[in-house]
Parts: structure tokens; sequence; C-alpha cells
């Protein structure tokens, strides 16, 4: 931190930060020095924070309320539903709080795709925020399963057997997961368990994404590295915050009306069938933002191979910054990197597409091919990119762009005009 | 911004039309105009009391509905009858209760905290008396087929002679809606099968939609509410949008950057 020099006025405000420097931790985020070119793609970083509380709150409400035992859950749910006051606003918002969180994750993901946000010096930022991910699917997954409806015990049942496919080993780590033979009351009550620590992992987290941030500062959309403090930046308080806040605000908009006008459409009917041992349903689909995985599971023929392919898929991001060769950050300068990018957003859309269909005929072929594109994006298209794309020339600082370099050049022109 | 705007809204709307494309399969189920759909939605008041007729007169002698309670029938936002009827209808079932101070169990008229009497002791009871088929408890029947409540009111009405060359076994009917078109309910509405306290003539068509609608409001009791809230926090959220964004505007026009 580069204000640590901060003292506060008043002499109790010394005394305390002497002992406890949290009023110059305060000083450091308000003042915390952000690029002022940032656009709302940007915004998505508090967004998030927001969708993390808000699941929190909500779901330490439901857990005072929801019973974890495979004969009462899912009537402690209805129960919620029917008699806790406001129990079904406290539920509608945390089950569509998981659906708003992931839509608001991909952008943030994609986001940093675009920008480069992932590369050096912020490699860091981006593991961390790769680990959240994965954790964040572990908490939605065992979500799911807690009302113990017909998708939650399906789901737990085909997901946890993924496990199996692990060789020698698999079927032991298996009954481990399951804590007996089958799919049952042990399982929910761990799955409870674990669906309650994880939130507070991903905190603690989310604070080291957001350290690991402060330390080089945030990318911006130009992508070169800026002068902090300098005319480049503006502090954090109040314009970041207004402007977060401003983007905030729509994102709540379009939350509120699934949560108030169509709670049921991200979620399947099924799960509003009592958990039935006996009973499997004519499709087991997952979530609908772990659809691209779940293609690609599907798509490889191998058990085994499959679950390697869907793990791989996700481990593959972490190293991400290695895997791109490119010195440039943001794909506004990489004209051939902008198309590919948008190809791999069609891809993994493609991908959730067929997911949710049926694997066979023609989804089973689209699905192939299309886990075949995402692996080829990563493993040859990226590091090769690096060696042959002709960039664009990148502008020195955001408010002198070089001629031809900045995508707003008019609007730049003008701004230098008037600073004359 | 504008641009922000564009993509985000294009992105949004791929990802709803898929989950509209799987969450309904693709059945032209029968349409009719129900009230609670929509901002404002309400349900009709007489339609959820006319169907609670059906259903107890008709489905509860095989379906059970053990989430609800009796008191649910005057509470706000439901069929809303006078709490006097709604204890009278408690009280003309029997329920169990014990054990007394002897440790014997008795039967007693049912109060307005009791749960809705259930038609059989237990699943097993229920599949014997149903040839195997065990009749879903209808508490939140709506929320959890595929169509909602347009595959329920189409359901109702879709029994026909099953197409030639299908054949059917002992004791399962055709009906052009269901799953696999094969189902073990036989047709449960005929024309004039209640009769309605207020006149209203009672077709099956009539009677589909009375009792769809009572069987939405049996699975969300609190869809009223729901709307009502939605409609508020959502005009709130505008307002406070629009405040922020001039706000946001002021303290921009500070610098020299677009926002």
């Amino acid at each position: 931190m580069s204000d640590h020099d901060y003292r506060p006025k008043s002499k109790v405000g010394q005394w305390f930060n002497d002992r406890l420097p949290l009023l110059t931790l305060a000083n450091h985020l308000t003042d915390y020095p952000t690029p002022k070119n940032l656009n709302y793609w940007w915004t998505f970083g508090g967004i998030l924070t927001f969708c993390l509380i808000t699941q929190i709150i909500t779901g330490l409400t439901l857990a005072m309320h929801y019973i974890a035992h495979a004969d009462m859950a899912f009537e402690s749910v209805e129960h919620i539903m029917r008699d806790v006051n406001y129990g079904w606003l406290i539920r509608y918002i945390h089950a569509n709080g998981a659906s708003m969180f992931f839509l608001a994750v991909y952008i943030h993901i994609f986001r940093s795709l675009f920008y480069g946000s992932y590369k050096a010096p912020r490699e860091i930022i981006w593991i961390i925020g790769i680990i959240i991910y994965l954790l964040m699917m572990a908490a939605a997954f065992m979500g799911y399963v807690l009302p113990w409806g017909q998708m939650s015990f399906w789901g737990a049942t085909v997901i946890t057997n993924l496990f199996s496919a692990i060789p020698f080993v698999g079927e032991g780590i298996v009954t481990w997961l399951w804590g007996g033979y089958s799919v049952d009351n042990p399982t929910l009550t761990r799955f409870f368990t674990l669906h309650y620590l994880i939130p507070f992992l991903i905190l603690g987290l989310v604070v080291l994404h957001i350290w690991a941030l402060h330390v080089p500062g945030n990318n911006n959309p130009v992508g070169i590295d800026i002068k902090k403090p300098s005319k480049d930046t503006v502090p954090f308080h109040p314009y970041i915050v207004i402007k977060d806040g401003f983007a905030l605000l729509m994102f709540m908009i379009v939350f509120a009306f699934f949560v108030f006008y169509s709670p049921n459409i991200l979620g399947h009917a099924d799960n509003y069938i009592e958990a039935n041992p006996m009973v499997t349903p004519a499709h087991i689909v997952p979530e609908w933002y772990l659809l691209p995985f779940y293609a690609i599971l599907r798509s490889v023929p191998d058990k085994l191979l499959g679950v390697v392919a869907m793990l791989s898929a996700i481990l593959i991001l972490a190293v991400l910054p290695w895997l791109d060769t490119s010195k440039i950050r943001s794909a506004v300068f990489r004209p051939l990197y902008k198309q590919f990018y948008w190809i791999l957003v069609a891809d993994v859309l493609i991908l959730g597409y067929v997911g949710a269909m049926p694997a066979e005929g023609l989804y089973l072929l689209i699905a192939r091919v299309a886990t075949a594109y995402y692996f080829l994006h990563f493993l040859v298209i990226l590091p090769v990119l690096g060696f042959k794309e002709k960039t664009l020339p990148v502008p020195l600082s955001i408010t002198e762009p070089v001629l031809g370099g900045s995508p707003n050049l008019a609007t730049a022109r003008k701004k230098e005009s008037k600073i004359e | 911004m504008k641009k922000f705007l564009k993509i985000f809204s294009v992105l949004l709307l791929i990802c709803s039309s898929n989950t509209f494309s799987f969450a309904a399969e693709k059945v032209d189920y029968l349409k009719t105009d129900w009230s609670f759909k929509g901002l404002f939605g309400k349900f009709d008041r007489a339609s959820l009391q006319r169907g609670y007729q059906v259903y107890t007169e008709v489905c509860a002698s095989c379906h059970s509905m053990k989430y609800l309670s009796y008191r649910n029938l005057a509470e706000k936002g439901g069929p809303e009858f006078p709490e006097d009827q709604a204890k009278a209808i408690a009280a003309s079932f029997e329920v169990m209760d014990g054990p007394n101070a002897d440790g014997e169990m008795f039967a007693r008229p049912g109060k307005l905290s009791d749960k809705f009497v259930m038609p059989y002791d237990n699943v097993k009871a229920a599949q014997a008396a149903n040839g195997g088929a065990y009749p879903p408890d209808m508490s939140v029947l709506v929320k959890a087929r595929g169509g909602g409540v347009d595959y329920v009111y189409s359901l109702l009405q879709g029994y026909e002679e099953a197409p030639s060359g299908m054949i059917l076994d002992d004791g399962v009917h055709y009906n052009k809606y269901m799953y696999g078109n094969k189902i073990r309910m036989a047709a449960p509405l005929s024309d004039g099968l209640v009769e309605y306290g207020d006149g209203t003539a009672a077709t099956v068509e009539q009677m589909s939609k009375d009792v769809t609608t009572f069987l939405m409001w049996a699975a969300e009791p609190h869809l009223e509410a729901r709307h009502q809230m939605g409609f508020k926090a959502i005009i709130y959220l505008i307002i406070l949008t629009i405040l922020v964004y001039f706000s946001m505007k002021k303290i921009w026009s500070r610098v020299e950057s677009e926002v």
C-alpha cells in the first residue's frame, strides 16, 4: 500500500490506528486509484460481492427453518414457503440468487478473457478467482440437493457417481462420499454442512482476491500499465462506488423480475416432486450454469476420460496466463484474438444448449465438435496466436492514445481539445 | 454504456430463451385466460372456491394435499372462505388424534389448525386401492409438472379414444397430453359432476379451469403478495436507479471521462 503515511485526524483515531490500522485500510480502500476508463463490464466484481452477501444472509435465515433430514427436508422447504413469514421471498431470493451469481461470474470471467486481465502481473488474482469459481460450483450443486426433490436426489447420484470412474479406489470413494451405499440421509446432512461452510471459504478467498487486485491495481479496457495515482486514475470513492452502485441497481431489477415474476423458471419442475429412490426421472439435467461442463462430460464415450475432460475444461483456465503467449492484454488491439474470443463465447453457449438436450444423434455430434473446439482454443489457438498475430499499436496512456490506436479516437480527440 | 447494454441484453436473451425452450417441452396445451398471470395477476376468488369444491368432491377421494391446512382456506390471497365456513369445512372431516390420558387414539372433528385429511393412510394403501399407481399429492402438483397450469388444465380435458393400433392394459386410459399418452387415472370429470352453489354451469372445461386455479393457489399460496410486492420493489428500484444515474453523471462531470 502506497498510502501508509496516512494519519487519522482525531487523537482517538490515532491511538486506535497505531494499535490496529483499520483506518489506514479504510483510507486505502476509499483512495484506491482506479483507472478512469473502466467500462460497465468492470462493475461485476461489486455485483458479485453483493451476490455473495445476499446468498449468505438469505442462506442463514433459511437454515434457521430448514431441517436436514431425508424424511423432513422436502416438507421443511414447503413449511418455509407457506408458513414462515416471508419465507417464500427468502427462498426465492436464495434459489434465484444462485443463478444470478453465476450469470454475474460468467460475465466477470469473460470480461477478464476479453481484456486479458489474467496476464502478468495479475496471475494470482486470476487463479484465486478460478478457485472461487470451483467452490461456487460445489456450493451450488450441494445447495440444489438440499430441498430433496427428484432432481436433487438424482443429480447428487449422478455427480457423486462420477468419482467411481477413478481406477481402483473409485467405488470406495463414492461409498465414503455417500456415507453409505446410496445417496441417503448421511449424504444430505454432510452436503448441508459443506453447503454452509463453503460460502465462508469463498468469502475469505474474495478478501485475498481483492487484496491481490490492490497490489498491481485494476486492468483497464486499453490493457496498458498506468501510473497510479495519475490523471489516468480516479479515487475509488466516490467515482467507482457510485458507478458500481448504479450497475448493481440495474442488476437488481433483473434479479427482482426473476424473484417476483418467474421464480421457478430457472429450476426444474421435477424438483417439486419429493425424492424417490425407486423412480428415476426421464432426463436428469443439472442447473443451467453447469450445462456446458455436463455437455463436455457426456461428449466423451469413456466414463473416466469424460470426467477428466470435464475437470480439465475448468482447470485449463488456471494455466491460462501461461497458455496465452501474447504480450498485449486487451482484445481491442488484437484483431484476430477478438474474433476467436467471440467464437469461444458462442462455443460455450452451444455447449450449454446441447448439455440440456438428450445426448444422442445430432446433439451428441455438436457436443463433440464444441468440446474439441473448446480445448483447441486454449491449447492451440491461444499459444500460436501470440506469435503470429499482428497487433494494433497500443496507446501510451489512457488520456493520450496514439493515432489509430484508440477505440474511441474521436471522443479522445474531442476531450484533448477540450483540455487545451 | 450503450454497447454494454446491447451485448448484455443479447446475452440475457440467449440464456433465457434457452431456459424457456427446455423448461416446457414443445406440446400445444389448451390455453385459457388465467387471472393470476402477469404483473398484477390475482386469483379469481369465486373460481378458487369452486375449485376447492371440485377438489374436495372429486380429486380428494384419491389425491392428498398434505401441506395445506384448513386455516389456509380462510387466509388472505386464497379462496378466502369466511372463517365460520372454513371452520365448518374443517369440522366435516374426522381427524385421528391422541393418545389421550388413557393412552388411546381417538377421532375428533377437524380444526382450522389441522392439515388436510389424507384419503389413504399411507402410500402402500393408496397404491393398493389404485391398481398399483400412486395418485400424487396435489400440494405442489402444478409446479412439479413441466407445462404447469396449462398442462394440468389440458390433461383434465385430454381423454380420448385411443388411436387404433394402441393396446391399453386393463385400467390404463388414453390421454393425449399425458407423457407417453398412457394414464392410470380414469377421466375424473364429466359435465354436471358437481353442482356449483353460485349457479355456474359445471362443464368439464369450467371445472378444469376452477380446479387448476385452486391447485395453483395450493402450490403458491403467497402468489398475490408476491406480485404486489414485486411491482412495488421494481418501481422503487427503477426510481432509485434513475436518481443514482444522475448523481453519477454529476460526480463524473468533475473528471474528463465518459461514464
